[in-house]
């Protein structure tokens, strides 16, 4: 039993998604439908994609600070010039995505630490943001309205979408040759670096990959909620970190899953959706999210200590 | 063993290479071309310059002076060059699979089924070189055991990519080899050369290095002392060749003249230590003493309750990993092992403290005008001698150092040498790991590692280069 935790180390997300998705549907039977589930999960699906965006941070060893700031600018870039003039607000999505390739860069480069790069670059992500929109407002695109609302047949769409994602970012990260060059550099950068790979470029990369999967989950964002805050997207930070963890990466050695990851963040989502189910008074709830993580956790390092004495 | 012809072009020619870190001459002027069908055994002694001629070899490092060229002509790197290195220090991925791994060196696996022909490849590179090793192609690197790691890791450095390997190093490959795997990588590495390859072996075991090599190529202090077929050697030849001829006795003896006290220390490896006495550890670079000095001091002293007084003190050898303080002052580095003792009511007494300093300034030397100045103003030199003056100015009996004397010039060392056997004289204990022979012979008894256990004890006269290096080396035959 135990072995088979520590073997499949996916195993232990699922169960943690299984059980909390039982325990709501025990307190909330009506939950148990297609309309109740697509509530259920529908901010999961931005919360998904900024996981992703750090567990690309997190496979090269690194962590970022500023995702939350970013996805809070992607989102008032998408409600003000991708809604009034798209190709404008396209191209500085693109050059968003190639700012974060180019921190990355710049980290490797002059071994800046990771941590205070991105904590530095998350006052400018917001500063920027302010500027663009100082007062909540603007429009979302229709058609990511449209996309984001989308109701395809026996699954709702945040299902569809998670599976999805998931399965994309599994085939690019662990089955591609490039996606596992890019877990090398986690494991061992020093041999990625001596077998003549461009160490710089693959953190490039990396980083790349998160503005990207930063800049979706700031659309989806707006596709959902249908206007923009320069704030709006301040706790993802955080959020994704717990995902990534809680989906059974590590924070070290480019040991990361992105199913994993895409689970972790529909668990931290379901949680709180449990927890007003529950009663609890918001008050309450953040405290209560942690404790569920703190449980998550205790029980995966209990698994691998018991298997490394078995 | 079957040569390919004198006429074959060498795959690497290194012409009067040397290699400088600062005023360290790590290679001093080596010559050495690698033909098809070579294989050199590389002996010295640590600080030889084994691992920098291997580096130049294979393109890490480039030469402060002279030539590294490669042929085939064209071939601008050693990769390109069909020149593989495995390490001793492990260096796989271990988050990815053993055939992810054979990815990361061959990037010529691509397209969508890549995987498919890793595996095939990985399993062919295991099989050729260990047959029946049981090692699945997709399991993660790190749920292998050690000897699987360095299994894979050399099979990965045989293995073709794409090209064809044509001249594989190999560092102390059978470090965490047992026996019978060894013998299926030496008998592997004959196939190798006798096919055309060629292999630079470097091994403490001389056994082994008899086995394979035809030639023997002996480092040391950075040069290339003899180069000679294999069969021209005698194991003690090798041995003398490696080591200095006249040792200097210096005024030692005068030191180990006094008795010593009781045994105030007993480790499971079987390292014992009497009070007043200074125990030397040594043996290749590598082979447990500094992790048998971790042990015994985080043995003694990480406890959550710590005695005012800490029973042992520690000296580092890695001064920027375990040793300085980087951001404080000279004074503050120097006084932080008695900060308990000096303490009046929890706070820090500044007279005593400057006192403190002051002392220790004056009896070690530390050259600087004024201890306030940050710890990075001293030379490398002064920096050991202030963590010296931590180490010692605590009361402990006994004084843990971890090859403290790394890029210390040799004023200082004399120094510390008198002041060693000063405090040394006055009952306290020193565990003195060392690289260098000459300091290992200051000591009164000294343990030989190797392979993590202990080989021999010497004491008295019988400390000397030879015995150590016949202690470091294994002398029997390989595979038994």
């Amino acid at each position: 039993m135990i072995r088979l935790f520590t073997r499949y180390r996916i195993l232990l997300p699922v169960v943690s998604l299984a059980l909390l998705l039982g325990a709501t549907f025990y307190m909330q039977p009506r939950a148990m439908s297609y309309f109740g589930l697509n509530l259920l999960f529908n901010l999961a699906v931005p919360i998904a994609l900024a996981t992703l965006a750090q567990m690309m941070i997190i496979m090269v060893n690194d962590i970022d600070l500023s995702l939350g700031a970013f996805v809070s600018l992607v989102a008032c870039v998408t409600a003000t010039w991708l809604n009034d003039a798209p190709l404008v607000g396209l191209l500085i999505l693109l050059v968003l995505v190639l700012a974060y390739a180019a921190m990355g860069a710049v980290i490797h480069m002059l071994d800046l630490p990771a941590i205070v790069v991105t904590l530095g670059m998350s006052f400018v992500w917001g500063g920027i943001a302010l500027f663009l929109l100082p007062s909540p407002g603007g429009v979302s695109p229709d058609w990511l309205r449209a996309l984001m609302t989308i109701k395809p047949p026996f699954v709702p769409m945040a299902v569809a979408a998670a599976v999805l994602i998931a399965a994309l970012t599994h085939l690019l990260i662990m089955r591609s040759g490039i996606g596992t060059v890019l877990r090398g550099v986690g494991g061992n950068a020093r041999s990625v670096g001596r077998a003549g790979w461009p160490v710089v470029r693959l953190k490039a990369l990396a980083y790349g990959l998160a503005g990207l999967f930063g800049v979706l989950a700031g659309m989806a964002l707006v596709g959902l909620t249908t206007s923009a805050d320069a704030n709006i997207a301040l706790r993802y930070t955080l959020l994704s970190v717990a995902g990534v963890i809680l989906g059974g990466g590590e924070f070290t050695g480019g040991k990361i899953s992105p199913v994993g990851a895409v689970i972790g963040a529909l668990t931290l989502a379901l949680a709180a959706s449990f927890l007003s189910f529950l009663r609890l008074s918001p008050d309450w709830q953040v405290g209560a999210q942690g404790a569920i993580l703190i449980l998550v956790l205790t029980a995966r390092l209990l698994f691998t200590r018991r298997d490394a004495q078995a | 063993m079957t040569r390919t012809p004198q006429g074959a072009p060498p795959i690497v020619t290194l012409t009067d290479a040397a290699k400088h870190f600062g005023p360290v001459r790590a290679l001093n002027g080596v010559s050495l071309s690698i033909a098809p069908g070579d294989c050199i055994g590389l002996v010295g002694h640590n600080g030889a310059g084994k691992s920098t001629l291997v580096n130049v070899i294979n393109g890490g490092l480039a030469p402060s002076s002279g030539t590294v060229e490669f042929a085939p002509a064209g071939a601008q790197t050693a990769l390109e060059a069909g020149i593989r290195s495995v390490f001793q220090e492990l260096s796989l991925c271990p988050n990815l699979t053993v055939a992810e791994n054979l990815r990361i060196s061959h990037t010529g696996l691509r397209g969508f089924n890549w995987r498919k022909a890793a595996r095939t490849e990985m399993a062919q590179a295991l099989d050729t070189v260990f047959p029946g090793h049981g090692i699945s192609t997709d399991a993660p690197v790190d749920t292998l055991s050690i000897a699987e790691r360095q299994m894979v890791e050399i099979a990965i450095g045989f293995a073709p990519r794409g090209a064809q390997a044509r001249l594989v190093i190999l560092d102390e490959p059978t470090s965490s080899l047992d026996a019978g795997i060894a013998r299926q990588l030496l008998d592997h590495i004959v196939r190798f050369c006798a096919s055309g390859g060629a292999v630079v072996f470097i091994s403490h075991m001389l056994g082994e290095i008899f086995d394979v090599a035809t030639r023997i190529v002996v480092l040391k202090d950075g040069r290339v002392v003899e180069q000679r077929a294999a069969a021209d050697f005698t194991r003690q030849g090798l041995v003398d060749a490696m080591g200095h001829v006249a040792p200097e006795q210096a005024d030692a003896p005068a030191v180990r003249a006094h008795a010593h006290g009781a045994e105030v220390l007993r480790s499971p490896e079987g390292l014992n230590a009497r009070a007043g006495e200074i125990v030397g550890l040594s043996g290749l670079a590598g082979h447990g003493q500094a992790e048998a000095l971790a042990r015994i001091y985080f043995g003694a002293t990480s406890s959550w309750r710590t005695p005012r007084a800490a029973p042992m003190v520690f000296v580092a050898g890695d001064r920027t990993r375990d040793g300085v303080l980087p951001l404080w002052s000279i004074l503050r580095n120097a006084t932080i092992s008695v900060l308990p003792q000096i303490a009046r009511r929890g706070f820090v007494d500044r007279d005593r403290e400057a006192g403190i300093m002051a002392e220790w300034k004056r009896r070690i030397g530390i050259r600087t005008d004024d201890v306030a100045n940050p710890i990075l103003s001293l030379s490398g030199g002064n920096q050991q001698k202030v963590l010296f003056a931590r180490a010692l100015a605590a009361s402990a009996p006994i004084v843990v150092m971890d090859d403290p004397m790394r890029g210390v010039d040799v004023g200082t060392k004399q120094d510390v040498y008198a002041m060693i056997r000063d405090e040394a004289a006055g009952g306290r204990t020193f565990l003195w790991y060392s690289t260098e022979t000459e300091e290992v012979c200051q000591c009164d008894r000294v343990f030989v590692f190797r392979d993590g256990a202990i080989s021999a004890e010497l004491t008295g006269a019988d400390i000397t280069e030879e015995k150590i290096l016949e202690a470091s080396f294994e002398m029997t035959e390989a595979g038994q």
